[in-house]
């Protein structure tokens, strides 16, 4: 399988503080990466890197379309990025909290539509086609991740893991061939996660997205991806297949720290 | 929205509509015959102040679609509103446009200010955006009162009578159709705006503009619509109180109307079309209630009825207060309080 998406040489920096050190890493078309790492080793930098909100210093960023064409991300903004198919999830849920569920579900489809004030405004005909048209695409989210009961609740009212759950569904809705998922099971509970675990799996399976994950809980992780890559101070330390890198004495050194000789 | 029991929507057509449940039907039903009855019951003074609030209605709207729907503080009503007033008017005075023309002129041509305006929005947030267009408003103001070629500077600029097929259009009678189609059309554009694509961006940069960006929305291009669609109705309002005044000063569109229609969204509900109008008709109403209440306490308590005049602007600073304090969302929700008392009385649980 080919590349979706290649970063080479990418270096981040904020001010004195090195976020990305000439970082080189690929995602393969079709896997489920996880991307792991102690605290501030760089894993959302890569994501906000990828997804147009961090410009990096040095380096670039490259999706591959699926007709092979390559795109450079690293001068585009945000909204260009997400119309090629990339779509993200937050660490700290950022959904539009005063909206619905499916009105925040249907925002994932803008890139989709059409429609602008004017055809808004006046809805009749054109843009009653459109909404209906991507409603139904929505409603396949809205089944697939159980959601049918909280359609018409605002958000900001959900209870914390169905807010997570939304939030992968207003990225699911934008159709994306590449899928950022921060730290997907942060402030879960043991069943939560097991429940987010199964829904990427069944992203990365039964919708054929490419799914790159970031957290630090390893074990959910180890579980579910094809392939690990781990990052320590903005580089790459070891990359491979996850039983392996479990036993890389980097990543050990990484996570606990090195023993320590002599007096 | 809740749900209502009994009430099943099996086509996407009827989920999405505006009124969704019959109880919804009955009460625009019972309003519309209210508004289609007023003028002829109510005498002159309180048509007038009808005819205001639809004009009130429709700015106010137009204010909310940018503060309350996109999160884009504006001090800059009070400029706008004038653009509007002074394009229909001098459209017509200079070039002799007929004033169906000049309004609908003065609307794309306010948009066209407004979402020059706008522009610091793409760098600015909350309160120093705020201060951006307080220098809208302070230049516009300096352009009404000292550019004399144009605006004829602190004198007042009188317009002729606008007449639709012979009839004379602001009368306070002709004027309320006027007023209340326009009042009802703002308020439809807005209601169907937020329900689809563009509406929706414009929530969104409000509440998460980050999230906004990454999901699609262009921020620079859904900001600036934002600008261009509020000044449009912001406009339209100023143009109305031209013909309806036939009288263009420079004293109506002050930093004082700003703040008024900012009060107006406020009290009535931010990101609400319902609230818009709720506001725009108490914040209207109030100054002529309080005349009322003088008046009718003449007789009984003179030393009261002497004070009141001295409270009004008091008065309308503890409103404003109050409702910040007690109700922040304003009479758009107080009124949803009510409808769900109403839905399952006389039961006491409320929905959730």
């Amino acid at each position: 399988m080919g590349a979706i998406l290649e970063l080479k040489d990418l270096s981040l920096r904020f001010g004195g503080v090195t976020a990305l050190a000439e970082l080189a890493m690929e995602v393969r078309r079709g896997e489920l990466l996880a991307l792991i790492g102690p605290n501030g080793a760089g894993k959302t930098s890569v994501i906000n890197c990828v997804s147009g909100l961090y410009r990096p210093q040095a380096g670039t960023v490259t999706l591959i379309d699926g007709d092979g064409a390559r795109h450079s991300l690293n001068r585009l903004p945000p909204h260009r990025i997400a119309a090629l198919g990339v779509a993200r999830t937050f660490q700290n849920i950022e959904l539009f909290k005063h909206m619905t569920v499916l009105e925040n579900l249907m925002l994932g489809r803008h890139v989709h539509m059409k429609g602008g004030v004017l055809s808004g405004g006046i809805y009749l005909g054109r843009q009653r086609r459109r909404e209906i048209e991507h409603r139904t695409h929505v409603e396949r989210v809205v089944d697939f991740l159980n959601l049918e009961p909280l359609r018409s609740a605002e958000v900001g009212n959900l209870a914390y893991g169905n807010q997570r759950l939304v939030e992968l569904g207003r990225a699911l809705s934008l159709d994306p061939s590449l899928l950022l998922l921060d730290e997907p099971t942060a402030g879960m509970n043991a069943e939560e996660k097991e429940s987010m675990a199964r829904f990427i799996l069944d992203v990365h399976e039964e919708w054929g997205v490419t799914v790159v994950v970031v957290d630090h809980d390893i074990d959910v992780i180890m579980d579910i991806s094809d392939r690990v890559v781990v990052l320590d101070f903005g580089r790459k330390i070891a990359e491979g297949p996850p039983d392996r890198v479990r036993r890389d004495p980097a990543v050990i050194d990484a996570y606990l720290g090195h023993a320590r000789t002599g007096p | 929205m809740s749900l209502e029991c009994g009430v099943f929507h099996t086509r996407y057509e009827s989920d999405m509509g505006l009124r969704r449940w019959p109880a919804e039907r009955i009460r625009l039903a019972v309003f519309a015959v209210f508004v289609l009855v007023f003028p002829f019951v109510a005498g002159p003074y309180w048509l007038d102040l009808a005819n205001q609030v639809a004009i009130a209605t429709v700015g106010a709207i137009g204010l909310n679609i940018l503060v309350g729907y996109t999160g884009q503080i504006s001090l800059g009503q009070g400029a706008f509103m004038a653009i509007g007033a002074y394009s229909a008017g001098l459209l017509t005075l200079n070039l002799g446009l007929p004033w169906g023309v000049s309004i609908a002129l003065a609307c794309v041509f306010t948009s066209v200010a407004g979402t020059f305006f706008g522009l610091p929005s793409l760098r600015l947030k909350g309160l120093y955006l705020a201060i951006a267009t307080l220098a809208a408003q302070e230049i516009v103001e300096w352009a009404m009162t000292h550019w004399t070629a144009v605006t004829g500077g602190t004198e007042a600029i009188v317009l002729p009578a606008p007449s639709l097929f012979g009839v004379r259009l602001n009368t306070t009678f002709n004027f309320y159709w006027f007023g209340v189609a326009m009042a009802a059309g703002t308020a439809l554009f807005a209601a169907n705006l937020f329900r689809t694509r563009m509406g929706r961006a414009f929530v969104a940069v409000r509440d998460q503009d980050i999230a906004a960006s990454v999901i699609g929305v262009n921020l620079f291009r859904t900001k600036l619509l934002a600008f261009a669609t509020s000044s449009f109705f912001v406009g339209l309002a100023g143009a109305m109180i031209a013909y309806y005044r036939t009288i263009i000063t420079w004293e109506r569109f002050t930093l004082d109307t700003s703040i008024v229609y900012l009060a107006m969204i406020i009290v009535g509900g931010l990101g609400s079309i319902r609230g818009s109008f709720f506001g725009a008709a108490l914040i209207t109403l109030l100054p002529a209630l309080i005349t009322n209440a003088g008046r009718a306490l003449q007789e009984t308590a003179p030393m009261v009825a002497g004070l009141l005049p001295y409270a009004q602007q008091a008065v309308f600073g503890i409103v404003i207060i109050l409702f910040l304090i007690f109700e922040p969302k304003g009479l758009s929700k107080l009124w949803g309080n009510v409808k769900d008392y109403f839905h399952v009385w006389p039961f006491a649980y409320r929905r959730g």
